[in-house]
């Protein structure tokens, strides 16, 4: 079953107060991914890969093109039911120094999506949050710190446990471990692998390292300058 | 740990911020318990002990109208701290609003916000207050109103500043991608991570809010007499400058005092609560 299809997506920046510019950061992209699969999305820096991301999220407007999400065209949604979308679909960054809010305890930072959302009551909340991070291996002592206190790797491992609580079905993972030591890194991505299985999440694995996207993906689409221009 | 707790225990080793803590919380211990520290009624006139130089009775010596001097000037402990936690109060709370939903909506929004910022910074703050407290007439409500009309800006400047470079961290998409409400965003995220600036500018503007009350005063356009208010006793006591200076010399000294004060303290939570300001005295060493 398709998860996410894009279709001809468009983003251009305007620039410039008396001569108008125009960066085509994304110039008609489409792509697939299938429920449980991973698409990995490789690119320099620049060639509009983070902008595709974050498009889809509809945390920017797309110029032009389509954003299907099981079947439901998501491109023009807005109040309630883009809100509703925030629990099927969500984001992984690329620094760990500022994923969380450095002023906000891992334990309302990872009950935060379950508030937002108004999920659960408080006793069933730290029912889920003791268990989520569990799910990511992270050790219980870690709740009551602040970010600062903890390592990338950790804060990766926060940022996953709290978007899990959603229960999302595709997530959008860019760069997440570019900032992160080698070992590191291979963890943070069994870790993933291993919740796309238990879950069936799809992934939008976004990174400008192809030996790490090969690993991760199901298939391959390589970016240049807005354009997509070679698939694997 | 909390940053903000962590950076208040590293203020006890700054020596000067110390020094301005001691002697303010001093002072609203003189300001609390004024009627009980007070020898005398500082409005029950006496006219047969007029201009007394400061003996036993009378430490601070007597006014123009035989009241003691040490007495009116712990009363008037009361209205200048009133005055400034009021009015940094009023400002602090209105300009950080106002300053992140200028820096958090951007666009018309922000240019509305920002245009009024100039147009009140355009003016010399103390004509602009001189302008509206003589417009008003005296008295302490119109005092707060003239000092709090100048005084918002520089809070909006600074917040919308801090919210420009908070909203674009990732902490903040996520929440929007969270589909959080703006006002959720603005509320947890954004303002907890402008709020240490704000303190120190506070801080800061309490002391200039006390010199500048008493400024207003002292003109004839604050707190009126019989109230014992600094600024006020500074300007009663001019035409006796010369036969009895200590009608002038005290209120002068407490009011040095207590803006001194609030001015170590802001200076010292700066250099812990302001990371930019931190790294400039790294730099420094």
């Amino acid at each position: 079953m398709t998860r996410i299809k894009v279709e001809n997506l468009k983003k251009y920046f305007y620039s410039g107060i008396f001569r108008k510019k125009m960066i085509k950061a994304v110039d008609g992209i489409s792509f697939e991914i299938k429920e449980g699969k991973t698409l990995g999305l490789v690119g320099e820096s620049g060639c509009g890969k983070t902008t595709v991301g974050r498009t889809i999220l509809r945390l920017i407007e797309p110029t032009e093109g389509k954003i299907f999400f099981d079947g439901e065209d998501i491109t023009s949604i807005d109040g309630r039911e883009l809100k509703k979308m925030g629990k099927e679909m969500q984001v992984i960054f690329q620094n760990p120094d500022s994923s969380l809010n450095p002023r906000m305890r891992i334990y309302d930072s990872i009950a935060e999506p379950l508030r937002i959302h108004k999920i659960c009551n408080k006793k069933d909340e730290k029912e889920r949050i003791y268990e989520l991070i569990e799910t990511v291996n992270l050790n219980e002592e870690l709740l009551f710190r602040y970010p600062h206190e903890l390592s990338g790797g950790q804060i990766q491992r926060v940022v996953i446990a709290r978007i899990l609580s959603l229960n999302p079905k595709f997530i959008i993972a860019d760069e997440p471990t570019s900032m992160l030591d080698v070992s590191v890194q291979a963890q943070i991505l069994n870790l993933m692998k291993d919740l796309q299985e238990k879950y069936g999440i799809s992934y939008l694995f976004i990174s400008h390292d192809l030996e790490v996207v090969e690993w991760m993906s199901d298939e391959i689409a390589i970016m240049h300058k807005g354009k997509i221009v070679e698939r694997k | 740990m909390n940053e903000t707790w962590i950076a208040l225990k590293e203020l006890r080793e700054n020596r000067m911020a110390a020094v301005g803590a001691v002697i303010i919380i001093f002072l609203v211990f003189v300001a609390f318990f004024a009627p009980f520290l007070a020898p005398h009624n500082p409005l029950e006139q006496n006219l047969e002990k007029r201009l007394l130089a400061p003996n036993s009775e009378y430490p601070f010596g007597t006014d123009e109208l035989g009241r003691g001097i040490f007495s009116r000037l712990l009363y008037g402990t009361r209205i200048s701290l009133e005055i400034g936690v009021i009015v940094v109060g009023i400002t602090a709370l209105l300009g950080t609003i106002l300053g992140c939903i200028s820096g958090y909506y951007g666009g018309i929004v922000d240019e509305i916000i920002m245009r009024s910022v100039d147009v009140v910074l355009a003016f010399p703050s103390i004509i602009l207050a001189l302008v509206i407290a003589g417009l008003l007439g005296p008295g302490v409500f119109n005092l707060i109103l003239a000092l709090a009309v100048t005084h918002w800006p520089g809070y909006t400047r600074l917040v919308r500043g801090m919210t420009l470079s908070v909203k674009e961290k990732e902490f903040v998409e996520a929440a929007r991608a969270l589909r959080a409400s703006s006002f959720y965003i603005m509320r947890r995220h954004i303002l907890p991570n402008c709020i240490n600036p704000v303190i120190v500018l506070a801080t800061l503007g309490i002391a200039h809010t006390i010199i500048f009350a008493a400024a207003l005063s002292f003109l004839g356009l604050g707190i009126q007499p019989p109230t014992p208010e600094w600024g006020a006793m500074l300007k009663a006591g001019i035409p006796y400058l010369r036969s009895a200076p200590f009608l002038t010399f005290f209120p002068g000294i407490m009011i040095m005092i207590t803006v001194l004060a609030f001015n170590f303290l802001g200076d010292g939570l700066r250099d812990t609560l302001d990371p930019r300001a931190k790294e400039m005295l790294m730099m420094r060493k």
